[in-house]
């Protein structure tokens, strides 16, 4: 299964990119309208890119009402990422969320690095949102905690029925002339390939740790890099910076992996899922 | 119609300050003078968007300026190399305007060529830093040229703005300057950009206090 990662595909505009997917996710939403952050809002690095874009969104309302129903048309199953400044923010949204058919899976955002976090930690945040949906509850989380199983665990214990891993890691990219920040925002989240090992060691640790399903996200260029995210304990992928370089991305990947499996005698993505754990079998209570 | 080839440079070019890459065309679509292509760049993460310069009969023509690792190693290219192109994108001028007065600074000059031709060339005021950044003033016929600290304000005023409609494209302080002057300019903006096609939300400007994505809204937008 291949997504988009969230905020890295607007499937209005790229109706054709979000047919490629099995899943589109949603730019995260919150409770009011937000503008974003004041540009600039991207950089290029030398590994990646940093953005600042500051989860830019019309809102749960003006999800609902405009953009949901048009989504739907596209006919490819729904994820809508949500985000908060209050463990109340979440569960609000969620329950919104539950009685709307078109939305099969909710993903948790709780490590955007470019807003204020809610103060609640990311295991409380799911306990508030669980009792208000019954549709699958998947957590995406920063690979900069500091004991990402333990965060991984708690989230699991709180009723997550997933993982997201991972979202972007705070980074800083400085004018060659200058020397200033060239975002506005000074600050920004970084993603593309200089992220894929971190990625990956948080889809292991996790893997490991939970034995819950992971959507493996960071740093995905090609069809090696999810085979070895699959290897790594994750049952899906998403891509997100790479969409931006190539929307041919989810059928190039889609062939590439296949061809990847097809090479090592796999019989598809179920049987790569946890592979790079074999000479030490995970042992999940 | 939007298409994402792999197409070979035909040549590389000096003017000025600046480089002239023509790419074969391939299958891909002009498109409108002011409409960008996304343009890979070798080595880099992300490609770069750049406004058709020249059409010339089965080619693409972008003119760049190397200011960052993008446009240096699009300025490094030579015949023969292969690069991704992805467009036409975004909006370009509204053509259907009486008496067009092309209005182009630095290298905000590149979609103006292409746009002259579509036009019939029509006057243009051209500016630029140095003498050596100007020779790419030979691109658009019939333009007036002011080299710094003159600026494209000074022939602009004196020309009867009044019924002239201005197209424009530049830095944003020159944009700002245009406004002031001539209330209904179609002005080319521009913004550090990593798609092109509205998927990454970047390449919002603030104009008037209210955020515009470019790739979507623009680069070329009508502000009172």
């Amino acid at each position: 299964m291949i997504l988009n990662a969230s905020g890295c595909l607007d499937a209005l505009e790229a109706p054709e990119v979000a047919r490629a997917l099995d899943g589109f996710v949603t730019k995260t939403v919150t409770p009011q309208p937000r503008e974003g952050n004041r540009p600039v809002r991207i950089a290029e690095t030398d590994a990646g890119m940093l953005n600042s874009i500051g989860l830019e969104n019309p809102g749960i309302d003006g999800l609902l009402s405009d953009k949901l129903p048009r989504l739907a048309e596209l006919g490819v199953p729904l994820w809508v990422s949500v985000g908060g400044f209050a463990a109340s923010d979440y569960a609000e949204i969620c329950a919104a969320l539950d009685v709307r058919a078109e939305v099969t899976t909710i993903e948790l955002n709780l490590s955007c690095p470019n807003v204020d976090e809610a103060p609640e930690s990311a295991a409380e945040i799911v306990a508030a949102a669980r009792p208000e949906t019954r549709k699958p509850l998947y957590a995406k989380l920063s690979p900069a905690a500091t004991d990402l199983a333990e965060t991984a665990r708690a989230v699991q214990s709180a009723g997550a029925d997933g993982l997201s891993l991972v979202n972007t890691m705070r980074g800083l990219a400085l004018d060659e002339k200058t020397l200033q920040p060239l975002l506005g925002h000074e600050l920004g989240g970084y993603s593309g390939p200089g992220l894929k090992p971190i990625a990956l060691a948080a889809v292991y640790q996790c893997y490991r740790a939970t034995g819950l399903p992971i959507i493996g996200m960071g740093g995905i260029t090609s069809g090696r890099d999810a085979l070895e995210f699959l290897a790594a304990g994750a049952r899906a992928v998403a891509l997100g910076t790479i969409l931006f370089a190539d929307p041919e991305a989810p059928g190039r990947v889609r062939r590439e992996l296949a061809e990847e499996l097809d090479a090592r005698g796999l019989s598809g993505t179920e049987a790569a899922t946890g592979l790079a754990h074999s000479r030490r079998p995970v042992h999940v209570a | 119609m939007r298409r994402r080839e792999l197409l070979n440079v035909v040549a590389n070019e000096t003017v000025g300050a600046y480089a002239l890459i023509r790419v074969e065309r391939g299958g891909l679509d002009p498109g409108i003078p002011g409409q960008f292509f996304m343009l890979e760049a070798p080595g880099r993460v992300l490609p770069r968007p750049m406004s058709l310069c020249q059409a010339p009969r089965g080619e693409l023509a972008f003119l760049l300026e190397a200011v960052g690792p993008g446009t240096r190693a699009l300025a490094a290219m030579e015949p023969g190399d292969e690069l991704h192109v992805f467009g036409p994108l975004g909006n370009g001028y509204r053509l259907d305007v009486g008496q067009p007065l092309l209005v182009g600074g630095g290298i905000g000059i590149a979609p103006l060529p292409y746009l002259s031709k579509q036009l019939g060339s029509p006057p243009a005021i051209l500016g630029f830093r140095s003498d050596w950044h100007a020779e790419a003033a030979a691109l658009v016929p019939n333009a007036e040229v002011v080299i710094e600290p003159t600026l494209v304000t000074e022939p602009l005023r004196d020309f009867a703005t009044d019924c002239c409609k201005v197209l424009a494209c530049g830095p944003e302080p020159m944009l700002e300057a245009v406004r002031e002057l001539v209330a209904d300019a179609q002005l080319a903006w521009e913004a550090p950009m990593a798609c092109g096609y509205g998927a990454c939300y970047g390449c919002s400007v603030e104009i008037d206090g209210v955020l515009q994505r470019l790739c979507v809204a623009g680069p070329v937008l009508e502000v009172a």
